[in-house]
């Protein structure tokens, strides 16, 4: 969300108030530079930034709980608490802009009792034992309890839980008897994401972050991305963790457990055992799972290089619709479909615009419904026995596994969706420490995959990899010899929303792979394809606004949506913390990962060539593939019932 | 609830977004008219407000549940609201509440069977010189003894007795 924030956003509704502080610039006329004093440190800062950014540009830490870098300022919980010189009272440094010459002084006495007081009135309210909390070593209260040595409860303490555990959503539990009220969650969901699952309600000590009429977290509009479990800064929002099951079922000698990885828990991973962010463990992972006891590690790339077929070919016989044949019936632009948080986004907020979701399966159910199937056949084994987990850099995973629509195989595609943090704690319980494996590759028969695949991970990499294939089978000219290296540098990079154009100045023939569905591509001939990108939801909604509105976007013929900041990469299975910074150093390690790849292309793989020979000998969209690796969707709308 | 009423609804709410606009803080008149017009304000119509408004429901329910005088729920025609801050407590609010409750029949935070009586403390009316204060919809009371308390209600019940009306009376 870095170029996103909300500040001369229209569509932002966070009150004026919360909105962070617009800092005139000195070519704006206003504005300039303004002195400081924070612990007998001068510096000068830019005019209205605030005590916790200029302490934090000069290395000062001030501890805080309320604020999040990906959030506007809410001030709330007041950790970071200053004596600023001429105030009568404490100042919260996250929401104080310098607007004049300040001292500060950070850690007087006054201060740090203060901060004691504050964290132990927290902690009066806030039920849970740490050793059962899934946040354990990972939370921020408890740090900050240690921090400022708490040594006992000077307020109290809960003895007994006060709200039910609301454990009804396949993908999000929340537990209000460990949240401390920061309302990270809420300008979460509803400034960033837009979605608007929680909110205070009633006053006062009554207060308490709430639903829709409390209603289950499973009744109301909930997107599952996630974000919320991310930016808690307590255990009081955490995944529905199927790790038992994984467990029990890698524990049955009759069941033959299989797990496939997405690219982006490779790339952080490695921060649940203290790395930097931005250090990819692929192949070190692919070790720890043997260990675990998994009898085949797949790479989701395999799938996310078939979904690229599947989805490229239905744009292009999409485009064809529209642009030869004149049918009226055809929507366009396509909406990618690998994001199961914005595929339940639009069937809330845009179900008219259902058409639009290109009807490919995510790469995760597509492998789930491609290994009961093929990979069934091919080595003999009844699915019935087999258990598809899927390690996943999301929480809406875990949900779009459990739709009732995801079982063309005849059996449920995938069983266990399974976040970075689940995996990084059974690599924990298996005694593993993961950084120092050796490495090991991917199993065949989907052993190979290409760069395209793992950029899935990033935002703008479904673009990235659709148009490295779409470019070359339609012009027959190689990418590299229009973008260098193959990098599509046009759609890479975390801005909110992305618009690019490719003009296409020749074609070539039709492959062998597409000849069943097209004679040429003569009718692409000098058109211009028209691309947009945006992730996190709220920037899906401008999107969506925008072509309604006939916009700019209307006039796209494919879209790439990810319901996430950042793309799956910034996940709500990821490990927390998150930010930009994080975010990006993740990228790096994807983008880094793809050049490796001697493959970069998906129509390239040669598993991927295999697989349209040897099983949907029909090719791409054609009966069986639209059988297994197609889906439907669900009109849900925005109104819930009483 | 019906459909046609529904609908009904919706085209008030509509109406009042006209009058009020459909920006953020139309919401505070919009929940103000629905609440005089339907006696509480239903989940149906928080969502749609939160639709006409483009907010979310949840943010509707979180200014609804916020304020006292909006109710999601149904309340009794009548809804008595005791001070309970400080100056009227020590004029002796304990002492009205008991004859209040003891009069009615039910606790402070319910409502009569009959569906005629709220009961519920509120905070300072601001008239703390003239404790121990109460209100009884839109009209306030003022040195309540436990002895008026029994008036006020009789009065009230005759104004719903077999020659009254069914509408809102008397206290405007």
């Amino acid at each position: 969300m870095s170029n996103t924030s909300a500040k001369d956003d229209k569509f932002s509704r966070a009150p004026v108030s919360q909105r962070p502080m617009v800092v005139p610039t000195q070519e704006g006329g206003i504005g300039g530079q303004v002195s400081v004093t924070i612990d007998s440190v001068d510096v000068k800062v830019p005019l209205g930034t605030t005590i916790l950014d200029a302490a934090r540009s000069i290395g000062i830490r001030i501890p805080t709980l309320c604020y999040h870098e990906d959030l506007c300022i809410a001030g709330v919980c007041r950790v970071c608490v200053v004596e600023v010189e001429g105030q009568r009272t404490l100042q919260a440094a996250c929401a104080y802009p310098i607007t004049a010459p300040t001292k500060v002084k950070t850690h007087t006495r006054k201060v740090r009792q203060a901060r004691r007081h504050i964290i132990d009135l927290l902690l009066s309210n806030h039920y849970g034992e740490c050793y059962t909390c899934s946040r354990n070593n990972n939370c921020e209260l408890q740090s900050l309890a240690k921090e400022y040595g708490v040594d006992f409860f000077r307020f109290g303490h809960p003895t007994e839980p006060r709200f039910e555990i609301d454990d009804s959503s396949h993908s999000v539990i929340r537990d209000m008897n460990k949240c401390v009220l920061c309302r990270r969650c809420v300008r979460t969901c509803i400034d960033m994401q837009e979605v608007g699952v929680l909110e205070a309600v009633y006053r006062g000590a009554d207060t308490r972050i709430c639903t829709f009429q409390d209603k289950p977290l499973a009744d109301v509009i909930c997107i599952n991305c996630g974000q919320c479990i991310n930016r808690c800064p307590t255990g009081a929002l955490r995944a529905n963790d199927p790790t038992d099951d994984v467990w029990a079922a890698i524990d049955d000698p009759t069941k033959h457990v299989i797990i496939q990885t997405a690219p982006s828990p490779r790339a952080a991973i490695g921060e649940c055992f203290g790395l930097e962010p931005g250090v990819p463990l692929t192949f070190e992972m692919n070790t720890a799972l043997k260990l675990c006891g998994f009898d085949r590690v797949f790479d989701t790339n395999f799938t996310a290089d078939l979904t690229i077929i599947e989805e490229g070919v239905e744009l292009l016989l999409r485009l064809k619709k529209a642009l030869v044949d004149k049918d009226p019936s055809i929507s366009l632009p396509q909406f990618t479909s690998c994001s199961p948080g914005w595929v339940k986004y639009i069937e809330h907020f845009y179900p008219e615009y259902l058409p639009n979701l290109s009807s490919a399966k995510s790469p995760q159910q597509m492998f789930g419904a491609v290994i009961k199937t093929y990979y069934a056949q091919m080595h003999n084994i009844d699915p019935k026995d087999i258990v598809c987990v899927a390690l996943m850099p999301c929480s809406a995973k875990k949900f779009e596994c459990n739709r009732p629509e995801m079982t063309s195989s005849g059996f449920k595609d995938i069983d266990y969706g399974l976040t970075s943090r689940e995996l990084a704690k059974m690599i924990s319980e298996a005694g593993i420490d993961l950084p120092k494996l050796h490495k090991s590759p991917f199993d065949d028969p989907f052993g190979t995959a290409t760069g395209s695949g793992v950029i899935f991970g990033a935002t703008g990499g479904v673009m990235e990899a659709a148009l490295r294939s779409v470019i070359e089978i339609v012009t027959g000219i190689r990418v590299e010899e229009i973008f260098e290296h193959a990098d599509i540098i046009p759609v890479r990079g975390f801005e909110g929303v992305k618009y690019a154009e490719l003009k296409i100045e020749k074609v070539g023939p039709v492959p062998d792979l597409l000849k069943g569905l097209f004679t040429d591509f003569n009718w692409l001939l000098g058109a211009t394809l028209k691309v947009g990108i945006c992730h996190g939801t709220a920037n899906a909604k401008k999107v969506m606004e925008d072509i309604k509105a006939g916009g700019k976007f209307s006039q796209c013929h494919f879209i790439e949506f990810m319901a996430c900041p950042g793309g799956c990469l910034g996940g709500g299975g990821q490990p927390i913390p998150t930010s930009p910074a994080i975010r990006e150093a993740r990228a790096r390690a994807i983008y880094a990962e793809d050049s490796a790849y001697t493959v970069r292309k998906s129509h390239e793989n040669p598993d991927i060539v295999k697989i349209y020979t040897e099983f949907f000998k029909e090719g791409p969209c054609s009966h069986l593939s639209h059988h297994l690796l197609h889906t439907h969707y669900t009109p849900r709308g925005k109104y819930i019932a009483e | 609830m019906l459909v046609t009423e529904r609908e009904r609804l919706r085209d008030d709410i509509k109406a009042w977004s006209q009058t009020f606009g459909t920006e953020r803080n139309a919401l505070i008149p919009i929940l103000q008219e629905v609440q005089k017009k339907y006696s509480n304000i239903s989940q149906y119509a928080m969502q749609v407000i939160a639709d006409v408004l483009d907010i979310h429901p949840v943010e509707v329910y979180s200014v609804v549940s916020f304020y006292s005088f909006l109710n999601d729920k149904p309340k009794g025609k009548y809804v008595i609201r005791l001070c309970q801050t400080i100056s009227c407590d020590m004029q002796g609010k304990d002492r009205v509440a008991r004859q209040l409750e003891n009069d009615l029949g039910i606790t402070f935070g319910e409502t009569t069977p009959d569906g005629k009586f709220s009961l519920e403390f509120a905070n300072c009316l601001g008239m703390c010189d003239q404790g121990p204060a109460m209100l009884i919809n839109d009209q306030v009371y003022t040195h309540v003894t436990p002895e008026k308390v029994h008036d006020i209600l009789e009065n009230i019940r005759r104004t719903f007795g077999v020659f009254a009306l069914e509408t809102k009376e008397g206290h405007h």
